[in-house]
């Protein structure tokens, strides 16, 4: 998509000679050069993680039982008739009169952040895994690559809620499935990296410096990686935060008295023909965010490592 | 090309033994297997009960002998009776399939007539207003979780509009309207995903196309635009749409379970969910095996489109 916007941009006028252009054409060009808008966006939504406990407007389970399904705040007319209602609340209550932005807020926090750390963990281990795959060659690297094949061959959701209902629904275990769904799909990206990486003459020269093969992968290959690694993160982010609150809608990830985003539009399912913001809000909530990520990746992609565009 | 087809059907084995490996330590690691057939009522069973359970079981045997029993039994489709009603599971999942292929095919249909055509014109018109629009449609598609998007198409078409039915499967209605009208909002929804992916494929493939040597060729001497677009690049820009159109069906499976259970819709999807919430282990062991044939069997197509239609590639 870079070489689309760099070519769309280049037959805009140049920005240098900008003295004539409107303000809002110099800001179409900096929003198309840019991911401008979604960076915006991911720091606010992690913002609204980060402050929850202090920002948002009521507790994380303050119920509040006379404002059940509470609508949002411009339905003026129901805070008129039910004079007993005094809060208000800005994007509506759930069936328990709990605040529809507290929660997600709070639900910002155990998504983001679960999706965060079995992303980095996940990454981690299908990196090491690659590597050393594409170092050492032979039996290890035939094996690693058919386990990868035959772990992308199974029904990871299927399997994942089996494993739920066997240990049990707990952050726990929807952590290690994330970290099993993540791993796959670095390794074999790495890997090719790693091949191409280690036939380099500085990786010689190390070796006849007598670097040790740990040392090797460490100081000379890894910094030829971050690229790649970097930018698969970012292209996965988005799907993983799908398969989490995928996960959490079936019954299969964070237990459901923990607000997630996907635990919210669960429980708003039986309640849509009275409260649709139950669903609608926490439902845009992971559109946004994942939408943006997406269009970040995208742009990291051809940016960095525009081999990867077959993703 | 025999050795490819041979490495091919050994990896699909592997394939179906490390699946039905991890639901059979599975379903091992959720207690003692007898405890799965005890019923709330009738806890307590009786002597020759348990004794013919442990038996068929084999649980007086070491763990992996008791897989390869399991596996024997499962091979030869005896995946034992749902524990609720006291069904052949093997009946009650093939009474399921025919509504989830039936639901497949139709996003199918309906990602390929929105996401091909959507991707050339978003190619040709690059940088237009066609062209954006294609490209938010790909990017909203792929950010949007199924079972919102599902729940969104409800609370506007079902509950405000009242044109659609909310979910369920009128079998016994008539094809035209009523059982149309059911199956509108699970395709959409079921088919947004893949439409998305189908149009990011066919642009990036398509301008590639557009970009080469025969296609500059082909206008420098004078064809038609049109006949270039359609003759030379589109054919060719095909190609990677058409081999990932088996791994997409393999992602209505996952899909499946999702969107069936958001529209009630009485498929093979909403039955593992369901097996799950009544703790019906044999049951959703069927369905998981199930599932992993298909998966197997969808990869090997993939490979082996990859060969017909692009001759260029050779598995030697």
């Amino acid at each position: 998509m870079a070489t689309d916007t760099a070519s769309v941009a280049s037959t805009a006028q140049s920005p240098t000679t900008s003295d004539q252009q409107s303000f809002f054409s110099k800001l179409w060009y900096v929003l198309r050069r840019w991911p401008v808008i979604p960076i915006i966006v991911v720091a606010l939504l992690i913002f609204m993680a980060l402050s929850a406990p202090w920002l948002a407007p009521y507790g994380q389970d303050e119920q509040n039982l006379r404002a059940r399904q509470a609508p949002p705040i411009w339905y003026t007319e129901f805070y008129e008739e039910n004079e007993r209602v005094t809060d208000r609340f800005i994007l509506g209550a759930d069936h328990l009169g709990r605040d529809i932005l507290t929660r997600i807020m709070y639900g910002a926090r155990i998504s983001l952040a679960v999706a965060g750390i079995s992303l980095v963990v996940g990454m981690a281990v299908g990196a090491t895994l690659g590597m050393v795959s594409g170092f050492y060659g032979k039996l290890f690297d035939e094996l690693m690559m058919r386990l990868v094949d035959v772990w992308n061959a199974s029904p990871f959701l299927l399997i994942a809620i089996l494993a739920a209902i066997v240990f049990g629904q707990s952050v726990t275990v929807l952590l290690v499935l994330l970290i099993l769904a993540t791993w796959a799909g670095v390794v074999r990206n790495v890997r090719a990296e790693v091949l191409t990486l280690k036939t380099r003459d500085y990786v010689a020269y190390s070796r006849v410096a007598g670097g040790s093969d740990l040392r090797i992968m460490w100081r000379h290959l890894t910094p030829g990686l971050i690229n790649t690694v970097v930018v698969l993160i970012t292209l996965r982010v988005g799907g993983l935060i799908l398969t989490e609150a995928g996960l959490s809608f079936l019954g299969a990830g964070v237990p459901s008295n923990i607000p997630t985003w996907g635990n919210m539009v669960s429980d708003a399912r039986q309640y849509l023909n009275t409260a649709w913001w139950m669903a609608v809000f926490p439902g845009m909530a992971i559109l946004l965010i994942v939408m943006s990520v997406n269009f970040i990746g995208d742009w990291l992609r051809d940016r960095w490592d525009p081999r990867l565009r077959q993703l | 090309m025999k050795k490819f087809l041979a490495q091919r059907f050994v990896f699909a084995i592997m394939s179906l033994v490390a699946a039905t490996l991890i639901v059979f330590v599975l379903s091992r690691m959720a207690g003692d297997p007898l405890l799965l057939y005890a019923k709330p009522g009738g806890y307590g069973m009786s002597e020759e009960q348990i004794a013919a359970l442990s038996e068929k079981l084999a649980l007086d045997r070491p763990l992996i002998v008791q897989y390869f029993i399991w596996l024997g039994r499962v091979v030869t489709g005896d995946f034992g009776v749902t524990l609720l009603a006291e069904r052949d599971v093997r009946t009650v999942v093939f009474e399921k399939l025919g509504a989830t292929i039936q639901l497949g095919i139709a996003a199918f249909v309906l990602a390929t007539l929105i996401g091909i055509p959507l991707g050339v014109v978003s190619a040709i018109a690059r940088g237009t207003v066609w062209d954006y629009f294609g490209r938010t449609f790909a990017l909203l598609g792929q950010a949007t979780p199924s079972f919102f998007m599902g729940i969104v198409g409800i609370l506007i078409f079902a509950v405000t509009l009242d044109w659609l039915p909310p979910g369920g499967r009128p079998v016994d209605e008539s094809f035209w309207p009523h059982q149309v009208r059911a199956l509108a909002l699970p395709t959409l929804t079921l088919g947004l995903l893949p439409a998305a992916g189908y149009l990011r494929l066919t642009r990036s493939s398509m301008l590639e196309v557009l970009d080469s040597e025969y296609v500059k060729l082909a206008r420098a001497k004078g064809v038609n635009v049109n006949t270039v677009i359609w003759k030379h690049a589109f054919r060719n820009a095909l190609i990677p749409p058409i081999t990932v159109s088996a791994l997409i069906l393999i992602g209505f499976l996952e899909g499946s379970v999702l969107v069936e259970s958001v529209f009630a819709w009485p498929g093979v999807g909403r039955l593992a969910v369901d097996s799950i919430h009544n703790n019906d282990f044999p049951l959703l062991t069927g369905v998981i095996f199930m599932f992993a044939i298909l998966y197997v069997a969808g990869s090997f197509l993939a490979d082996m489109l990859y060969l017909v239609i692009d001759p260029r590639i050779r598995y030697d």
